[in-house]
């Protein structure tokens, strides 16, 4: 029972780290239009995120495939239910990966624009997906008994997973923009700022309707708890903004995401995906659990693994701490089209 | 639920993303290691050359490693999304190996090629290299973990069955399967018989591309004074490319090896975990003993009681190949097809979960073209690919390299044998464990099986099904197209494209950094 509860509470870690983590490189790349004004501007955007965006990603495979070993029932209905979603998704991340690594591949105008297309194209659409299958994974979706849909391909597509398809969006943006103004000097760090300040509100907005529709719908009394941490930790992150302390901004952020996210699985305990048709048939920690013999080697490679991820990661991050601006970006670097010779 | 076609596009659609997704994976995990080599050369000699190898072998890696991380993720979610009842099945025992693939290997492998990438210059040598290894060792790692859980599917132990589905009983006995024990060698081997075959396709289709150049410019009037001015850098430069194709071409050779020495001993192995597979593999229609070898066959393979048959065949040889021994018996898919029967039933269970397949009568002869001539021609493109290495060896030997005009673009030919042998090789070993998704293990009597027309999703609509088939394989196709177009481009721009410009004396201590997207 213990490991049953212990691996809820890691898969909700995973997808706390891959919110905040590929939160803010979605933000950075929904904003590439609106903040990077000419190539120069745009690659300083790209690789505020360069080194770091492919390790970010991760989270969302081993979140996933973490469900999968430990509640495979889980795995199974919410994947198999939210089929298009998670084909959305799936494009969305095939191209932006592949965008970041070939756009500066080929020293042509026409070919970067395509791939910046593809990247702000993916970069606000997955943020969608993923809130739309987290919001539905917590108010449910219409099962049988078997753990499978009822209706059609698109009854994923309720207000409440909107709301939270939206929230996700929001949460994105506001921790990109954040994320800018704590990584990049100069013009692209005041407009990132401004942005912030200015839309932060709005942009926390759904995320807020999120939160108390989930505590209205499936909270305990407890949960009231970190939901008002999330609204107090929102606002003291622009307040920080507003003072210049980017630093305190996007981990004040991070304090509310985390306190939104346990809102969020605390709802859902002891479910992990309720059924729409009948509470009978929803699917709940103990049945979908894996045995406690699987729970326990599972538990001791995270136990090992987790941790030195966090620590490599987090080297990653200390070794590409600097600020970044236009001054510090090469001239490009890419093959002429008829070769050397 | 569950209509004929849903179970047929979600084949299809499986069987493109992993083969696509294969594609990229082997070429990948070869010259990761073959470039971390390279730079460990370049850490230990200070010679310039295996820098500039490190930079250019390190850039057409990171075009394809690329390619084959995003293909990645759609294997991670399509178990849940089109297979969903078997995930649920064997969620117990194939999801641990998956997640520990993601813990153990696959952030390792993300966060180091990142630092790898842009920490040129901004880390020490050392940890630098130390990047290069850890990412491209993990990627040998995440091999591991993947064919665990497939020679789960192929042959499953330690498990017992408990209401049903089976639990996990030993996880150290499903990582030393005997069955993952043999393919990840045959696997790893066959990544580096990638990994040389491009080595030596590019790099051989450069020292031509320089030789002929060399040749034109030396046939003109004023040859004298070119030859002379020829940049000294030109020479150096042939030297890089036929180093590089050697290297390849010793890498393809040891790997060839290997892959036949793993490949008998996986074969062995088979005709004792899934003799029908083997069966399909040989057309073997009846029992033989001493059983012979087919080398071709023509007529319609596909009907099992082989009657159109002709096929050229050398006795005893397959009677070797299975156990060993001259003499010795193997049984044909005739006399095997009862055998199964009897043990695992002559028809699906009559749950109306099944939809269409409900109380259907189960077909245990593979698809017997396919896994014929996928046995074959896997043998078949990886002797082409074998002799050519063999045959690099020989005629470059002492910088040579043959004069005529067809050497280059055989060359480049040459590097889709390796990758065909591969291709081929899957589509052999996952077809003929059909009808099973996890084929029983007939050494234990733990009854853990599933056929694959049980392991679909029941609540996904064929049109969902196929939208998303269309929607990736069209995805795939433009980027497969992307992506060569990019291998050719750097490929041509040689070494000047990747190596960074020289910095300026005075731009000693600037900001600007050293490698940037």
């Amino acid at each position: 029972m213990e490991l049953q509860t212990f691996w809820f509470c890691v898969i909700a870690l995973l997808w706390l780290g891959y919110l905040f983590l590929e939160g803010f490189d979605f933000g950075v790349g929904m904003l590439l239009p609106v903040l990077g004004r000419g190539e120069e501007q745009r690659r300083v955007l790209i690789n505020t995120i360069g080194p770091v965006w492919d390790g970010n990603e991760v989270w969302v495979i081993v979140a996933v495939g973490s469900m999968f070993a430990a509640f495979p029932g889980w795995y199974a209905s919410l994947l198999s239910t939210a089929y298009l979603p998670f084909t959305v998704l799936l494009l969305m991340l095939i191209g932006r990966g592949v965008a970041f690594e070939y756009r500066g591949k080929v020293d042509s105008p026409r070919w970067r624009r395509t791939w910046d297309a593809v990247i702000v194209l993916a970069s606000w659409v997955s943020p969608l997906m993923i809130g739309l299958v987290l919001s539905a994974t917590v108010f449910g979706l219409p099962l049988d008994a078997g753990g499978d849909r009822v209706g059609s391909p698109l009854v994923i597509l309720t207000l409440p997973n909107v709301i939270g398809a939206l929230a996700v969006l929001g949460f994105s943006l506001l921790h990109g923009a954040a994320f800018l103004s704590l990584k990049t000097e100069g013009e692209i760090r005041e407009r990132s700022r401004g942005l912030a300040l200015r839309y932060g509100p709005v942009l926390l907005l759904p995320l807020a309707a999120l939160m108390l529709l989930a505590q209205l719908r499936e909270g305990t009394t407890w949960t009231w708890v970190p939901l008002v941490v999330a609204l107090v930790a929102a606002l003291a992150g622009l307040a920080r903004q507003g003072r210049w302390r980017d630093g305190q901004a996007f981990a004040l952020q991070g304090v509310a995401l985390a306190a939104v996210v346990v809102t969020l699985f605390g709802a859902l305990w002891p479910n992990v995906l309720p059924s729409t048709l009948n509470p009978a048939w929803s699917l709940s920690v103990a049945e979908t659990a894996s045995s406690p013999y699987t729970l326990m080697v599972v538990s001791w490679v995270a136990a090992f693994g987790t941790p030195a991820v966090m620590v490599y990661q987090g080297w990653t991050y200390w070794v590409f701490r600097k600020r970044i601006s236009t001054a510090h970006i090469p001239p490009v670097h890419a093959p002429s089209p008829g070769g050397a010779h | 639920m569950v209509p004929v076609e849903l179970l047929d596009i979600a084949r299809w659609q499986f069987g493109i993303t992993t083969v696509y997704h294969f594609l990229m994976v082997p070429l990948t995990i070869g010259l990761a290691i073959l470039v971390a080599g390279m730079q460990t050369a370049w850490y230990r000699t200070g010679n310039t050359r295996y820098l500039k190898m490190t930079k250019f072998w390190g850039k057409l890696m990171l075009v394809n490693f690329a390619m084959g991380v995003v293909t990645g993720i759609v294997q991670e979610f399509q178990f849940g999304m089109a297979w969903s009842q078997y995930s649920r099945f064997v969620g117990d025992v194939f999801g641990a190996p998956l997640a520990m693939e993601g813990i153990v290997a696959f952030f390792v492998e993300s966060t180091f090629l990142g630092l790898w990438i842009f920490g040129w210059e901004r880390l020490s040598k050392g940890v630098h290299l130390a990047c290069a290894w850890a990412f491209s060792l993990a990627t040998v790692a995440s091999a591991y973990f993947i064919l665990a859980a497939n020679s789960w599917m192929q042959h499953p132990v330690g498990v017992e069955m408990v209401d049903g589905k089976p639990q996990l009983t030993s996880i150290w006995a499903v990582l030393t399967n005997s069955t993952v024990l043999a393919a990840f060698p045959h696997t790893v081997f066959g990544c580096f018989a990638v990994a040389g075959t491009f080595l030596m396709g590019i790099g051989g289709w450069k020292v031509w591309k320089k030789d002929r150049q060399r040749r034109a410019t030396e046939s003109e009037p004023k040859s004298m004074a070119d030859s002379a001015s020829r940049p000294a850098g030109d020479d150096e430069d042939r030297k890089l490319w036929h180093k590089s194709m050697r290297l390849g071409a010793w890498v393809g050779v040891v790997a060839f090896a290997g892959l036949a020495i793993s490949g008998d001993f996986q074969g062995k192995l088979m005709f004792q975990q899934q003799p029908m597979k083997m069966a399909s593999a040989e057309a073997l229609c009846h029992t033989e003993q001493p059983a012979s070898f087919s080398i071709f066959a023509y007529g319609d393979v596909s009907q099992p009681d082989c009657e159109s048959v002709k096929s050229f065949t050398v006795p005893y040889v397959l009677s070797y190949l299975a156990n060993g021994d001259f003499t010795s018996e193997v049984e044909g898919v005739q006399e095997l097809v009862p055998e199964y029967q009897q043990k695992y039933g002559t028809h699906l269970p009559d749950d109306p979960r099944l939809g269409e397949f409900a109380g259907a009568p189960i077909k245990y002869t593979p698809n017997l073209p396919a896994t014929y001539w996928g046995f074959r021609f896997m043998i078949g493109f990886g002797a082409v690919a074998a002799a050519s290495a063999a045959a690099v060896l020989w005629f470059t030997r002492g910088g040579r390299f043959p004069e005529g005009r067809w050497w280059g673009p055989v060359a480049i030919a040459n590097i889709a044998t390796p990758f065909l042998g591969n291709i081929f090789g899957w589509v052999f070993t996952e077809l003929g464990r059909q009808p099973f998704v996890v084929a029983p293990n007939p050494s234990s009597d733990d009854k853990v099986w599933m056929f694959t027309a049980q392991a679909v999703s029941p609540g996904v609509s064929p049109g969902e099904m196929l939208t998303s088939l269309i929607a990736l394989t069209s995805v795939y196709a433009v980027l497969a197209v992307v992506e060569i177009f990019l291998m050719v481009r750097f490929a041509r721009g040689g070494v000047e494209a990747v190596m960074p410009p020289e910095p300026d004396e005075d731009d000693e201590d600037s900001d600007v950094l050293s490698f940037a997207y």
